[in-house]
C-alpha cells in the first residue's frame, strides 16, 4: 500500500471538513466506547486477564524461534504448508504462485489487514485473479476503491446512503428501483450477492488472529460467518497471518480471546470463534483440499530486542483508535498507511521508516488514554515518545523547532538566566496587550492564537512575588 | 515525629509560575492548613517535559539533574500539578535507569513529590477544606494527574466540602483538551477540534465556572472559551479549595485599567 502518512497534517485538515466522517466518528463515542466499558465492568476478572494476556504475549515473543518453529512442525504434521516470507514481496509471491497451481480464478477473502499491509488485492488483480472481500465492511470500501479506516470496522468512515450508492454501481443486474434505504435491505443484498461468490471461489484467504504452537491451528474471530464459509468452502485455504500472531497453547488463546472482543467491541465474545488444523481429513464432511498459511515478517523480527519490541503484543482490537481523540478528530485514512490510532503510530513507523511517518508519534497530546485500555498492556506513549528520540537523534525534525527547544533546555538548566528571561517575557506580553488581559495574536504562537486567546501573565512571576512577600514578613516581624 | 510539621518544597510549575502566581499562593495556603512547613525553592524552573515530549532525552536528563539538586534534602515536594507531578514520579526514574547512581536519587525524589490535591487528600488525610463558594462549578480531569497519578476522586471530594458549591459533573471529563504540551502549536487544527469538543461539553453543564488541576488544560481551555465569546469562569481547583477568590479569575486580570489613557502614564513608575 502507498503510503500518505508525510502528509498526515493535510490529510487531517481535509478530514476535519468531511462532514460524513465527522458524523461517523461521532458514533464511536456512544458506541464502542460504552460498550467496552459496560463488558470489562460485568467481568470481575478482566484486569487480571490483561495481565495474564500480557505474560503470555511477553513469553512468546521471548522465545519466538521456538514458537514458530514448533507451529509450522504441526502444520506439516497435519499435512499444511507454512511459507515463510520476510517482505511483502515474498508474500504476494507465495501467494499467487499457491493461486496458479489451483488455477484460480476468484479469491474470496476474510478480513485481513496483513493483506491490506501487502496490497494483496491489487497484486492478485494484476495477476488475472479476482479478489472477493466477504467481509461486509471491506466490501464495501473495495467497491469503493478505498483502504480500512479502522483496523476492526473498516468501513466505519461510510455512511448507508453511500453504501447504497456503491451497490446501485456495483450490482447492474438487479431491479434499479430497489429499495435500499434500511440497513437490513443493504445487508440482505450483500449476503445474496456475496453466495455465488463462495461457491465459485477457488481460494480462500483469511487472516488470523492467533497461530496456536501447540497444534499448528490458525483462529479467526469474526461476527459475520463469512471467514468460515471463505475457509471452508474452497478448495484451497490460505491463511495469511504476521509472525506475532503465535501464541503457545490453546489455552492462552482462551485467556487472550476473553479480553479481545470485549476491548474490541464490548462484546464478551465474536459471534464466530473458528478454528482451522489443517485441510480436509478422509472422514471430514468439508474443508479445503489444502492448507498453507503464509507467514510474514516484513519487519517485525527487526522490533525484537529494540525499545519497540512490546508492540508486538498488539492483538488488533481497536480499542486505543476508539479510545484516542486524535483518531476521534482525523479518521483512520489521515494516517496515511494500513494502521492508525495510537497503535499505528508505533507500528507504523516500524515497518514503513520514520522518515516516511513521522508525524504519526507526534500527532499525540499524550493523553493515555490508549494505554489505559489497551488490553495488552502497551505502553503506547511511551514507544511514540521512543520514536521522537529517534527523530531527535538522526535530526529529523526542523532545524528551528530544535534549535528552539535546546535553546530553552540551555535556559531551563540556569534559574538566575531563566528568572531574568521570565521577567522580561512577563513585561513584553503585558506591554503587547496595552494592560489588557489577553492577546489575540502572538507572533511566536500562531498555533495557539489561531484558534484561543492567549493569556498575559498576572503581574511579575510566582517565584518573585514570593520572594517579595517573604521579605515583607520578614520586615512585619523585625518592626 | 508524627506531630512535626513536615517540610514541603512547593514547586510552582513553569507556568505558574510565569502566567498564574494566584495559583501558586492558593497551593501555599492549602500546604500550610494542612499543616506544612512550605518553601518555594529559588533555583526551580521547569521539569523539563517540553524537551523529554519531543526526544530530546540528553537535556531532559541534564534538567532532571537540576530538579533533583534543587529539591533535596525535602520531606516532600508538592506541585499544583499532576503533569508535572508525574513527570517526578513517573518519569525521572525511568530517565536515568541506566544510571545507578542518579537513579537512586530520582526515585527517592519520586517517592516524595505529590500533585497538590492528593498530597491534601492521601498524605496530610484531609477530608475537607474550609471555603465557601456560592456559585456552580465543573471540573475537567487533566490527563497525566488522572491516568498516571490516580487523581480522580481528591478533588472532587474538596470540592464537595466547599461550603455552597454546587459541582456538575462534566460529560467525558476524563477526555483530554486537546493542549498536550507542544502538541497544541504541533498540531492546532487538531487541538483545536479536542478544545472544541471540551469547551461543548463545559457549555451542557450549565456550570458558571470550570475548574482543573493542571494550569496547561486551564489556559487551553480558556482560551477557547474567550475566542468563542462564552462567558464561564476558569480556575485552577486550588483557589476554590483554598478559597482565593477574591483575585480574578484566569485572564481577567485588569492591572492598569484605572489609568487613564491620557495623558500618557509614562512618568508614573508602576509596581
Amino acid at each position: 500500500m502507498q503510503s500518505t502518512a508525510r502528509r498526515f497534517k493535510q490529510n487531517a485538515h481535509e478530514a476535519m471538513a468531511d462532514a460524513p466522517l465527522q458524523k461517523a466518528l461521532g458514533n464511536i463515542k456512544h458506541g464502542f466506547i460504552q460498550k467496552r466499558r459496560k463488558a470489562a465492568a460485568r467481568l470481575p476478572e478482566f484486569e487480571a486477564l490483561r495481565d495474564q494476556a500480557r505474560e503470555i504475549k511477553n513469553h512468546t515473543l521471548a522465545h519466538l524461534d521456538f514458537y514458530l518453529e514448533r507451529f509450522e512442525q504441526k502444520v506439516v504434521d497435519n499435512g499444511g504448508t507454512v511459507h515463510w516470507c520476510r517482505t511483502a514481496e515474498d508474500a504476494r509471491r507465495a501467494i499467487l504462485s499457491v493461486c496458479r497451481l489451483v488455477g484460480a480464478k476468484t479469491v474470496t477473502k476474510g478480513k485481513t489487514m496483513i493483506g491490506e499491509e501487502i496490497g494483496i488485492n491489487d497484486f492478485l488483480a494484476e495477476h488475472g485473479i479476482t479478489p472477493v472481500e466477504t467481509d461486509l465492511g471491506e466490501y464495501i470500501i473495495q467497491l469503493r476503491n478505498e483502504t480500512p479506516s479502522h483496523i476492526i470496522a473498516p468501513a466505519i468512515h461510510v455512511n448507508k446512503e453511500q453504501v447504497a450508492e456503491a451497490f446501485r454501481k456495483e450490482h447492474t443486474h438487479l431491479e434499479p428501483g430497489r429499495l435500499l434505504d434500511d440497513p437490513p435491505q443493504l445487508l440482505a443484498e450483500a449476503r445474496q450477492e456475496m453466495r455465488d461468490k463462495f461457491l465459485a471461489a477457488d481460494v480462500g484467504i483469511t487472516g488470523a488472529n492467533f497461530l496456536i504452537a501447540e497444534t499448528g491451528s490458525s483462529v479467526i474471530v469474526t461476527n459475520e460467518g463469512n471467514g468460515d464459509l471463505t475457509q471452508t468452502l474452497p478448495r484451497v485455504h490460505i491463511v495469511l497471518a504476521s509472525l506475532e500472531k503465535v501464541v503457545p497453547t490453546l489455552e492462552d488463546a482462551s485467556t487472550i480471546l476473553r479480553v479481545l472482543a470485549r476491548s474490541a467491541t464490548g462484546q464478551e465474545f465474536s459471534v464466530y470463534t473458528t478454528f482451522s488444523t489443517g485441510a480436509r481429513r478422509a472422514d471430514d464432511l468439508d474443508g479445503p483440499e489444502q492448507y498453507h498459511v503464509v507467514l510474514l515478517d516484513n519487519g517485525r523480527s527487526d522490533m525484537i530486542g529494540t525499545e519497540f519490541q512490546e508492540m508486538l503484543r498488539c492483538i488488533r482490537c481497536g480499542a486505543c483508535l476508539n479510545h484516542c481523540p486524535v483518531y476521534g478528530a482525523v479518521g483512520g485514512h489521515a494516517y496515511g498507511w494500513v494502521y492508525s490510532g495510537p497503535m499505528g503510530a508505533v507500528l507504523t513507523p516500524s515497518l514503513i521508516g520514520i522518515g516516511e511517518a513521522g508525524h504519526l508519534p507526534n500527532a499525540s497530546s499524550f493523553c493515555g488514554r490508549c494505554e489505559e485500555v489497551c488490553p495488552m498492556r502497551i505502553p503506547l506513549p511511551k514507544m511514540m515518545r521512543h520514536w521522537r528520540e529517534r527523530e531527535f537523534e538522526r535530526q529529523i525534525r526542523p532545524t528551528v523547532a530544535r534549535t528552539g527547544l535546546r535553546l530553552w533546555a540551555f535556559m531551563v538548566r540556569r534559574p538566575w538566566l531563566y528568572r531574568r528571561l521570565t521577567g522580561f517575557a512577563v513585561h513584553m506580553l503585558a506591554s503587547w496587550a496595552h494592560g489588557g488581559a489577553r492577546l489575540q495574536r502572538l507572533p511566536m504562537a500562531k498555533g495557539w492564537t489561531a484558534y484561543r486567546e492567549f493569556p498575559v501573565p498576572e503581574g511579575s512571576t510566582f517565584v518573585d512575588q514570593w520572594r517579595a512577600h517573604q521579605r515583607q514578613i520578614l520586615e512585619e516581624e523585625l518592626a | 515525629m508524627a506531630d512535626e510539621k513536615p517540610n514541603v518544597a512547593l514547586f510552582a510549575t513553569c507556568l505558574v509560575d510565569l502566567f498564574r502566581p494566584t495559583v501558586g499562593f492558593a497551593a501555599a495556603r492549602l500546604l500550610e492548613d494542612a499543616g506544612c512547613e512550605v518553601s518555594v525553592p529559588h533555583v526551580q524552573t521547569c521539569c523539563g517535559q517540553p524537551a523529554y515530549n519531543n526526544g530530546d532525552r540528553k537535556d531532559t536528563r541534564r534538567i532532571a539533574a537540576k530538579v533533583i539538586k534543587a529539591f533535596a534534602g525535602y520531606d516532600y515536594v508538592v506541585a499544583p500539578s499532576g503533569s508535572c507531578a508525574a513527570m517526578i514520579r513517573r518519569h525521572y526514574p525511568e530517565l536515568f535507569k541506566d544510571d545507578p547512581k542518579r537513579a537512586e536519587a530520582a526515585q527517592d525524589l519520586a517517592d516524595r513529590t505529590y500533585e497538590l490535591v492528593s498530597f491534601i487528600t492521601d498524605v496530610r488525610g484531609r477530608r475537607a477544606v474550609v471555603a465557601r463558594h456560592d456559585g456552580s462549578c465543573t471540573y475537567h480531569d487533566s490527563c497525566s494527574g488522572l491516568r498516571e497519578l490516580g487523581v480522580r476522586e481528591q478533588p472532587r471530594t474538596l470540592l464537595r466540602s466547599v461550603f455552597g458549591l454546587d459541582l456538575h459533573e462534566l460529560p467525558d471529563s476524563d477526555v483530554c483538551c486537546g493542549f498536550g504540551g507542544t502538541f497544541c502549536v504541533k498540531y492546532p487544527e487538531i487541538s483545536n477540534r479536542m478544545v472544541e469538543e471540551k469547551v461543548k461539553n463545559v457549555q451542557e453543564t450549565g456550570a458558571e465556572m470550570l475548574l482543573a488541576g493542571d494550569l496547561g488544560c486551564l489556559m487551553n481551555i480558556w482560551g477557547k472559551l474567550r475566542r468563542d465569546g462564552v462567558d464561564i469562569q476558569v480556575r485552577h481547583v486550588a483557589e476554590v479549595l483554598a478559597g482565593m477568590l477574591d483575585r480574578p479569575p484566569i485572564g481577567e486580570i485588569k492591572p492598569k485599567r484605572d489609568v487613564p489613557s491620557w495623558p500618557p502614564a509614562s512618568a508614573s513608575v508602576q509596581d
